[in-house]
């Protein structure tokens, strides 16, 4: 105690009990992992570490799983939008059921909306049926990942865009269209410049699940290698293969993503919030 | 994970736009979703009785599916006390007291969520597995932990990490600590704070990180999978069932273990909505 250039002093209790077993646990069970997968790229040299990872199977992967990831973000901005928008602006039958449900993907396990989605889309599923007419296969295809990672991704838009849209101020949408602006002008020039920075934010966490999404992919994408074979998919082939040196490396690509990702998520909130208190109210 | 649901009923309808372009968005909102979530949620269903409910409660009489049931019951039956201590430290530490080191700490608890599932059990690999940094210790003690239960229980541990402390250390930063001061003032222990004072006031928020932890340490699969093994009746949790059984072409038995997890994500979602309407009850 007294420690004042490390704490503020209080009266409450049990500073050094809780936050000497937070920092315990969190280093025990999240970070000295993390480390030992970092030292063990490390063991590797620079041209064996470069070799696989510009591995020609690697690349495609990392393009599936990226460039899925993207599209999927894409659309899941579109719709989740039009969705976050009927829930909080209008009131319609069932709304209450349609917003506890938006929260599906996150509760229910990725191995079952992987086999769910594979059923439904397979070409002589419910969907896929009548998409094989069309001449459009989903199952199998890289579009079956987009799939899977649209389902998972929906959340994170709408949970983002829900309560800016709450906050954003009726009486501009309002003023503006008794100026004679049209619903587009509206949208353009109020609403989305209000509500940019959460849909950003919903579109990067999107992205970040995105990329590493595993359970929900692997059962609809048919693991084609070179074709439709995410990253994740590629470290858990290496370590069945017990290429450990192959598994770690692309570890760590994927690890340094995902502080990449992590990073841009906190700059984008970071901008969100000073965006917020600029607008001065 | 995102925040609850917003909380304003005001002026809905009295928004811009004509009548046929509301009708319209809400059109698709609703096929959007029916499309990308109820016909999974059904699908799950249909196959699970498409030879009927005996098949279907047939399917609950394997014995490896019924080991897998009770490895997933056991996992999250230490899995989530587990977490919700951390998580209850961890919120007490970073909501009550002003720290050096505040903000890395709540980025560090976050980073399993910004991982990939693959990565949290390739981790366990890379620190207990045969060529890990303590595998050759390990073995030399006879102890394994990479494709056994405690292997699956750790996995589980590092994607379930922040579920607990995520909810609580916005609530109780929100509800600060000046009734923990007056009790402390007024001479109650420590213990007695937390549990008279602490406990009533975050107790709702609780037992949503709480379900919503336990449903993760339920379903989780990626991390489990890589660090399990495969070996039936001894380290396949549910979600390793279903995938074992689906790939077996055994759909039945398939869809009839995932029926009960998605039975699992139902019941979280409705406990999830009660408390998120008590919460708007108490508030507003």
């Amino acid at each position: 105690m007294g420690n004042h250039w490390f704490r503020q002093p209080s009266i409450l209790p049990g500073f050094g009990l809780t936050l000497g077993f937070t920092v315990f646990f969190l280093s025990g069970i999240v970070l000295l992992p993390l480390a030992a997968l970092v030292l063990k790229t490390a063991s590797l040299s620079g041209s064996e570490f470069l070799a696989i990872l510009t591995d020609p199977r690697a690349m495609a992967s990392y393009r599936l799983s990226f460039g899925a990831a993207m599209v999927a973000a894409v659309i899941n901005a579109v719709f989740g939008f039009i969705v976050a928008w009927s829930l909080v602006r209008y009131d319609f039958p069932g709304r209450r059921l349609v917003d506890a449900l938006i929260d599906l993907p996150f509760a229910l396990p990725t191995a079952v909306s992987g086999i769910a989605l594979a059923t439904v889309f397979s070409p002589n599923g419910w969907l896929g049926l009548k998409l094989a007419a069309a001449g459009v296969q989903v199952a199998y295809t890289r579009l079956g990942v987009v799939v899977a990672l649209i389902l998972i991704g929906l959340p994170f838009v709408v949970r983002s865009v829900q309560p800016a849209l709450v906050e954003a101020q009726r009486d501009l949408e309002e003023a503006a269209e008794s100026l004679g602006a049209g619903p587009f002008t509206i949208f353009r020039r109020i609403i989305l410049p209000a509500v940019f920075p959460a849909l950003l934010t919903g579109f990067t966490l999107a992205l970040a699940r995105g990329i590493g999404e595993y359970g929900s992919v692997v059962f609809i994408s048919g693991n084609l290698p070179l074709k439709t074979e995410i990253t994740p998919l590629l470290i858990v082939i290496k370590l069945e293969q017990f290429d450990y040196q192959g598994a770690a490396a692309l570890g760590f690509i994927m690890l340094v993503m995902s502080f990449v990702m992590l990073f841009a998520i906190n700059l984008v909130q970071a901008w969100g919030r000073r965006r917020h208190t600029q607008a001065g109210r | 994970m995102a925040g609850a649901a917003p909380r304003v009923e005001a002026r809905r309808n009295a928004s811009v736009g004509t009548r046929a372009g509301r009708a319209m968005l809400i059109f698709i909102s609703i096929a959007f979703l029916a499309l990308l979530l109820l016909a999974p949620l059904g699908a799950v269903l249909a196959q699970a009785l498409a030879k009927g409910v005996a098949a279907y409660l047939e399917s609950f009489r394997d014995p490896d599916t019924l080991a897998a049931i009770r490895l997933t019951l056991l996992t999250a039956a230490i899995v989530v006390p587990v977490n919700t201590i951390f998580g209850i430290c961890a919120a007490w530490a970073i909501a009550n007291f002003e720290f050096r080191g505040k903000s890395l700490l709540i980025t560090l608890i976050d980073l399993p969520f910004a991982v990939s599932p693959v990565i949290a059990g390739l981790v366990l690999v890379m620190l207990f597995g045969a060529h890990g940094w303590f595998g050759q210790w390990l073995q030399a003690r006879d102890i394994a932990i990479i494709f056994t239960v405690t292997g699956i229980v750790l996995a589980t541990i590092f994607v379930t990490f922040p579920y607990v402390a995520r909810e609580l250390i916005p609530l109780m930063q929100q509800q600060g600590s000046e009734e923990e001061e007056a009790a402390i003032t007024l001479g109650a222990s420590a213990w007695v704070t937390f549990l008279r004072v602490t406990l009533p006031k975050i107790r709702w928020g609780l037992l949503y990180g709480m379900i919503l932890c336990n449903a993760r340490a339920m379903g989780e699969f990626g991390a489990v999978s890589v660090v399990s093994g495969h070996i039936r009746g001894m380290t396949t949790t549910m979600p390793l069932q279903v995938e074992i059984l689906y790939n077996e072409y055994n759909f039945v038995a398939a869809f009839a273990v995932a029926s009960l997890l998605a039975l699992l994500a139902i019941v979280t979602l409705v406990i999830k909505t009660l408390v998120e309407w008590r919460a708007d009850r108490r508030t507003g």
